[in-house]
C-alpha cells in the first residue's frame, strides 16, 4: 500500500492539468483528480475564509502521507483517487422531463416505499426545487429555530457565518489526521450540515437531512457538524430513502457531534445508496467516520439501518469522556447480493461511572458478507464503567457470511462488561408456518427480518421506522425461493 | 349438484407422499363434506401428521401419487398460501415462534391476505381490533397475548389456544387440526375443543388428528378414520373412537402387520 501511495503521489505531482480552472459555467465541475489546486478550488468557490483552506491543505497533505485500511473485512477493487471529480453541482445533471422519463423499476421501488410524487420526482432527479449533490441541503423551518437560537444550515454557510463556533468544534472530535478517509474527507468536503442547539435548549422538532448523490462519477463527501451545548437536546435524522441508481461512487463522509454538559444527542440513519445489481456490478462505496464526545452526564444515542452501498464501513462512536456519560449504539445492517459491510462501533469509556450499550442486528442474504466491529475501551480513570453489547447474526441462505469481530480493552479493574452474541437462521418452519396463515414466502422474510430488527427499528422516530421496515423489506427481494 | 348431494368439498384420491426415500402415505382415498367433522386416529408414526403436512402444502414431503381437490380446485397445484387463503387451515402440533412479530401484526396481515385473494377490502385497524376482541374470547385467550411476538414464551397451553385464535380469525373453509389436544391440561383442552366446537358451522368441515377419545367427547366427529402404515384401514361413527380406547388398535392392525 505504501508503495501504491507513493505512485499516487507521484503521478500527482507529475501530472499536468489538461482542463485547467477557468470556471465553466456549463459543467459546473472541477476536473477529475486531486491536488492542493483541487483543494484551494474547492474553498474558493465555496468563499470560504484563509483558515479553512489552511485546515483543507493542512489535511491534503496529511491525507498524501497515508495509506489505505485494510483491516477491515472487506474485499475492496481498487479505487482510482486520481480519476474521482470532488467537486460537482448538480445543474451539470440531465433533468427529466417527467417521471415518464424515470427507470419504472426505480418508480416500482418509491411506490412501495410510499414516498410522495414531488419527492419522488426529486429522488429520480425530475426538475423540482431540491437540493442534490454538493450544494447545501434544504434547511426547513429555520425561522422556527432561529427564535430559539438553533442554528441549522449548511457547513458551508456556517463556515461563513459562524467561523468562531466552527473553528471551535470541526475537527476537535474526529481530526484530520484520524483515518484515511477522515483526512481525505477534510481536504475535500463540499458540503453537509451544521447544527448548533444553545445552552438549555430542546430542539422542538426532529432535523433531518437527505444527503443525494446524483451527478454520473462524482464522489461525494459530506461533512456535519453537530453541537448541543449544555443542557441542550437534538434529535437528527439523516437519510437516503430511495436507491440512486449509478455507477460506483465514492462516499466518504465525516460525522462530528459534540455533546456539552447535561445535554442529549439522537443521531438516526437509514443509509440506502444504491448497493449494486445482482451481480455486484456497481454501487456506492460508503466509508463513514462518525463520532460524538459526551461531557459530564452527557448522553449520546447512535441508531443506524444500513441496508444500502455496496461495501459499507462505518463505526459510528462515542468518547465517553465525562463522568456518568452515556453511548448507546442500535444498528441493524442487512446485505444482499454481492454486498460487503463491515460496520459496529467504539464505546470508549474515560469518565467514571460512564455507560454504553451495543445492540447490532446483522442480516446477511445472497452472497454478501456482513460484519460486526465492535470496540469496547475502559480508560484506566473509567471507574465503575458498564457494557452491554448484543451482537445478533441472522443467515437467509447459505452462500452469505456473517462475522464479529469484538474488541474488549479494559484497564480498570472495576468496569462490568458484557457481551451476548447469537446467530440464527430463517427456519423452513417459520416460513411454513406463515405461509399456511395465507403470508407469502416474501412477505414472510420481511416480517420476520422486521420481528428481529424490532429492538433497534423501536428506537427509529415513527416516521422512520416505518420506513425502514419497508426498506428492509424491498432490500431482501429475490433472496429466497 | 345433479344427483342433490352436498358436493365434496375435500377430495382426497389415492394420495401417496414420500420424505427423502421414505414412502409415508400409500394411498389415502378420504372425501369430507360440508358441515362434516372427521376425526383420524392411529398409533404413532401411522402418518396422521403427515397427511395434514401434505394437506398444507409443506415441502419437506413430496407427492409421489394421487389427487386431492379442494373446492372443484387440483389443490396440489396451489401455493402453500393460496390453499391457505382459499381457506383451508392447519392447527399446528408444535406452533412456531416468530421472535418480534406480534400476534396482532401477523393476524393483521393474515386476515387481510386472505381478504385480498377473495376480493375483498382490507379491514382498517378498528374493524380488525374489534374483530380480534371477539375472537379471543371464544378461546378465553389472554388480550395480553396479542400483544406478544407470535408464540414466543407462550406456555404450551397458550400456544394450542393461540392456533384456534387464528382459526377463529381467518374463519376456514376447511380446518384441520394436528394433535391440538397434545400437551393439554384438563381446562385447557376443554377450552380449546369447546372453542373448535363453537366455530363449526354448516358451510365449514374439520378434520381432527389426535390420539385420544377425550378429544371427541367435545368435538364429536361424524366419522372416525384409523390411518395405519400410510392408508385408512377402518372407517366408522363415533362409537369407533371409544372401541378404540378401550381395546386398543391390535384387533384392527393385526392383518396389516408385516
Amino acid at each position: 500500500m505504501k508503495e501504491n501511495s507513493q505512485d499516487i503521489i507521484q503521478s500527482l505531482e507529475s501530472r499536468e492539468y489538461q482542463y485547467g480552472f477557468t470556471t465553466d459555467i456549463e459543467t459546473e465541475t472541477l476536473p477529475k483528480g486531486l491536488n492542493e489546486d483541487i483543494v484551494r478550488a474547492i474553498s474558493s468557490r465555496k468563499g470560504e475564509p484563509e483558515w479553512m483552506t489552511e485546515y483543507r491543505l493542512k489535511a491534503f497533505r496529511h491525507w498524501q502521507t497515508m495509506s489505505l485500511p485494510t483491516w477491515a473485512h472487506l474485499n475492496i477493487p481498487p479505487i482510482d483517487f486520481q480519476d474521482i471529480i470532488y467537486y460537482a453541482e448538480p445543474k451539470q445533471k440531465k433533468k427529466l422531463g417527467s417521471m415518464d422519463e424515470v427507470d419504472p423499476e426505480l418508480k416500482r421501488t418509491f411506490d412501495k416505499l410510499g414516498i410522495p410524487l414531488e419527492e419522488q420526482m426529486a429522488l429520480a432527479g425530475v426538475a423540482v426545487d431540491a437540493v442534490m449533490d454538493s450544494v447545501s441541503v434544504k434547511t426547513t423551518f429555520r425561522e422556527t429555530l432561529a427564535e430559539k437560537g438553533i442554528i441549522f444550515c449548511s457547513i458551508s454557510e456556517a463556515i461563513r457565518e459562524y467561523p468562531e463556533l466552527v473553528r471551535k468544534y470541526l475537527g476537535s472530535v474526529v481530526s484530520y489526521a484520524d483515518n484515511f478517509y477522515s483526512a481525505l474527507n477534510a481536504a475535500v468536503f463540499s458540503d453537509g450540515s451544521f447544527c448548533y442547539i444553545p445552552k438549555g435548549v430542546r430542539c422542538p422538532m426532529e432535523l433531518s437531512t437527505y444527503f443525494r448523490i446524483n451527478a454520473r462519477g462524482t464522489g461525494q463527501f459530506e461533512r456535519t457538524l453537530i453541537v448541543a451545548d449544555e443542557g441542550a437536546y437534538v434529535s437528527y435524522l439523516e437519510g437516503c430513502t430511495a436507491p440512486q441508481r449509478d455507477e460506483n461512487q465514492l462516499h466518504a463522509a465525516v460525522v462530528e457531534i459534540v455533546v456539552e454538559r447535561d445535554a442529549e444527542v439522537k443521531y438516526s440513519t437509514v443509509q440506502n445508496w444504491y448497493p449494486g445489481d445482482k451481480e455486484g456490478k456497481g454501487g456506492v462505496y460508503n466509508f463513514v467516520t462518525k463520532r460524538g464526545i459526551c461531557h459530564e452526564n452527557a448522553r449520546l444515542s447512535w441508531t443506524q439501518v444500513e441496508t444500502g452501498s455496496a461495501i459499507t464501513w462505518k463505526y459510528p462512536s462515542c468518547v465517553l469522556a465525562g463522568d456518568n456519560s452515556v453511548g448507546e449504539f442500535y444498528s441493524v445492517a442487512m446485505t444482499n447480493n454481492y454486498q460487503q459491510a463491515d460496520t459496529g462501533t467504539k464505546m470508549i469509556h474515560l469518565g467514571r461511572n460512564t455507560r454504553s450499550r451495543i445492540v447490532s442486528k446483522g442480516i446477511s442474504a445472497g452472497r454478501s458478507e456482513n460484519s460486526y466491529r465492535g470496540l469496547v475501551k475502559i480508560g484506566p480513570k473509567a471507574e465503575n464503567a458498564r457494557n452491554y453489547s448484543q451482537c445478533d447474526s441472522l443467515l437467509i441462505g447459505d452462500k452469505c457470511g456473517a462475522h464479529t469481530f469484538p474488541h474488549i480493552d479494559c484497564r480498570n479493574k472495576s468496569a462490568m462488561l458484557e457481551h451476548e452474541a447469537t446467530t440464527s437462521k430463517i427456519s423452513e418452519d417459520q416460513l411454513f408456518y406463515c405461509n399456511q396463515r395465507g403470508i407469502s414466502t416474501e412477505d414472510a422474510v420481511g416480517l420476520i427480518v422486521n420481528g428481529y430488527a424490532r429492538e433497534v427499528l423501536a428506537k427509529l422516530p415513527m416516521e422512520f421506522a416505518v420506513e425502514a421496515q419497508k426498506l428492509l423489506a424491498i432490500s431482501l427481494e429475490g433472496s429466497v425461493g | 349438484m345433479a344427483n342433490g348431494q352436498q358436493p365434496n368439498m375435500l377430495k382426497i384420491e389415492n394420495l401417496h407422499a414420500s420424505v427423502g426415500d421414505k414412502q409415508i402415505l400409500k394411498g389415502i382415498n378420504l372425501e369430507v363434506k360440508a358441515g362434516e367433522v372427521h376425526a383420524i386416529m392411529g398409533t404413532n408414526g401411522s402418518g396422521k401428521s403427515t397427511l395434514a403436512s401434505v394437506l398444507a402444502g409443506n415441502e419437506k414431503f413430496t407427492v409421489t401419487e394421487g389427487k386431492v381437490t379442494f373446492l372443484g380446485e387440483n389443490m396440489l397445484e396451489l401455493p402453500i398460501e393460496d390453499r391457505a387463503r382459499k381457506g383451508l387451515f392447519l392447527g399446528f402440533q408444535y406452533p412456531v415462534e416468530i421472535p418480534g412479530v406480534t400476534m396482532a401484526n401477523f393476524m393483521k396481515i393474515a386476515v387481510n391476505e386472505k381478504r385480498k385473494y377473495n376480493g375483498q377490502q382490507p379491514l382498517t385497524a378498528a374493524e380488525f381490533l374489534k374483530l380480534m376482541r371477539e375472537k379471543s374470547a371464544i378461546v378465553e385467550l389472554d388480550s395480553k397475548l396479542t400483544a406478544r411476538a407470535v408464540n414466543e414464551g407462550f406456555s404450551g397451553g397458550e400456544k394450542k389456544k393461540n392456533e384456534i385464535f387464528q382459526m377463529a380469525m381467518l374463519e376456514p373453509t376447511l380446518s384441520i387440526l394436528d394433535e391440538t389436544d397434545s400437551g393439554l391440561d384438563i381446562d385447557a383442552l376443554r377450552i380449546v375443543a369447546t372453542g373448535v366446537t363453537r366455530l363449526k358451522r354448516e358451510d365449514n368441515a374439520t378434520v381432527v388428528i389426535t390420539h385420544y377419545q377425550r378429544l371427541l367427547d367435545y368435538i364429536v366427529p361424524d366419522y372416525v378414520h384409523v390411518l395405519y402404515k400410510g392408508r385408512i384401514i377402518y372407517s366408522g361413527d363415533k362409537s369407533l373412537a371409544l372401541k378404540l380406547e378401550k381395546e386398543g388398535y391390535d384387533w384392527l392392525i393385526n392383518d396389516y402387520k408385516e
